[in-house]
């Protein structure tokens, strides 16, 4: 684990469903720190466990030599967390939608679509090789009334 | 919390409950594994009974999905029952809400089954 600052800290994680599940309870942490509502902090965890499932099945594909870093970070203005692995990368086209009609009843290609219902903003780049997503929640009225109260 | 199955039959119907988690990895496989093993037992008209399920992310939505398909290529059906407001919301989400047939009420659920 790497902490550079109180609110912001990052960490290189195995590609298993382990360290998937490291990101996502570190998420839940983190959002709670930010003042979230308890349904926020349960879609931001989503939206991570989401992105590090990614990065391990479909970036690193469970390689054991590649790694991938989960960088969290709390502003005044939002909680943004930012995936990279070492993967092939990600073809944003070939990304079908999972709400047409063909792909409604797929049994996978949900979790890019969960991740961009549920955060306020999502990048995601291409580092040939390799992606890097950042999910950005922004702090609303809900997580600034919890900061007041707890002041 | 790893995710638990137990099935009960009551007339034709058979009441899958499930608890904890359905995620990539073992959440997911107990339910394929339980739906498959119930499919190819002649078992067609499953009711899942989800009310203890905290949490389901998209692997767990896309085994909804197939267990779904399989029951009713078999010429079965598939339903849900109890639905907390996160699986709710997140079939909501996904379009899926109208495409399972979901109740709340496991006697009219079960009478369901018989109607068709």
């Amino acid at each position: 684990m790497n902490s550079s600052a109180t609110n912001r800290v990052s960490y290189t994680l195995d590609s298993t469903l382990e360290s998937v599940n490291r990101a996502e309870n570190k998420a839940l942490e983190m959002a709670a720190r930010g003042g979230f509502s308890e349904d926020s902090q349960h879609n931001i965890a989503m939206a991570v466990r989401e992105a590090a499932v990614n990065a391990v099945l479909h970036g690193n594909a469970y390689d054991p030599r590649k790694k991938f870093v989960v960088a969290y970070e709390i502003t005044p203005q939002a909680l943004v967390i930012t995936i990279t692995d070492q993967g092939r990368g990600l073809d944003l086209e070939s990304i079908p939608d999972p709400l047409s009609p063909e792909n409604l009843m797929k049994n996978s290609g949900r979790g890019i679509f969960l991740i961009r219902a549920f955060m306020d903003e999502v990048k995601i780049r291409n580092l040939n090789p390799g992606t890097e997503i950042t999910l950005v929640k922004n702090v609303g009225r809900e997580a600034a009334n919890a900061k007041e109260e707890t002041k | 919390m790893t995710m638990k199955a137990s099935n009960r039959q009551v007339d034709a119907v058979t009441i899958v409950d499930l608890s904890g988690r359905i995620t990539l990895g073992e959440g997911s496989v107990v339910l394929r594994d339980t739906v498959r093993d119930l499919a190819s037992k002649g078992h067609k008209q499953i009711l899942l009974n989800l009310g203890d399920v905290t949490y389901i992310d998209s692997s767990g939505i896309g085994e909804l999905v197939s267990a779904f398909t399989t029951i009713r290529n078999q010429g079965g059906d598939l339903k849900l029952l109890n639905l907390t407001k996160k699986v709710h919301d997140l079939l909501q989400i996904t379009k899926l809400y109208t495409v399972f047939d979901v109740k709340d009420d496991e006697a009219a659920a079960i009478q369901s089954f018989a109607k068709k």
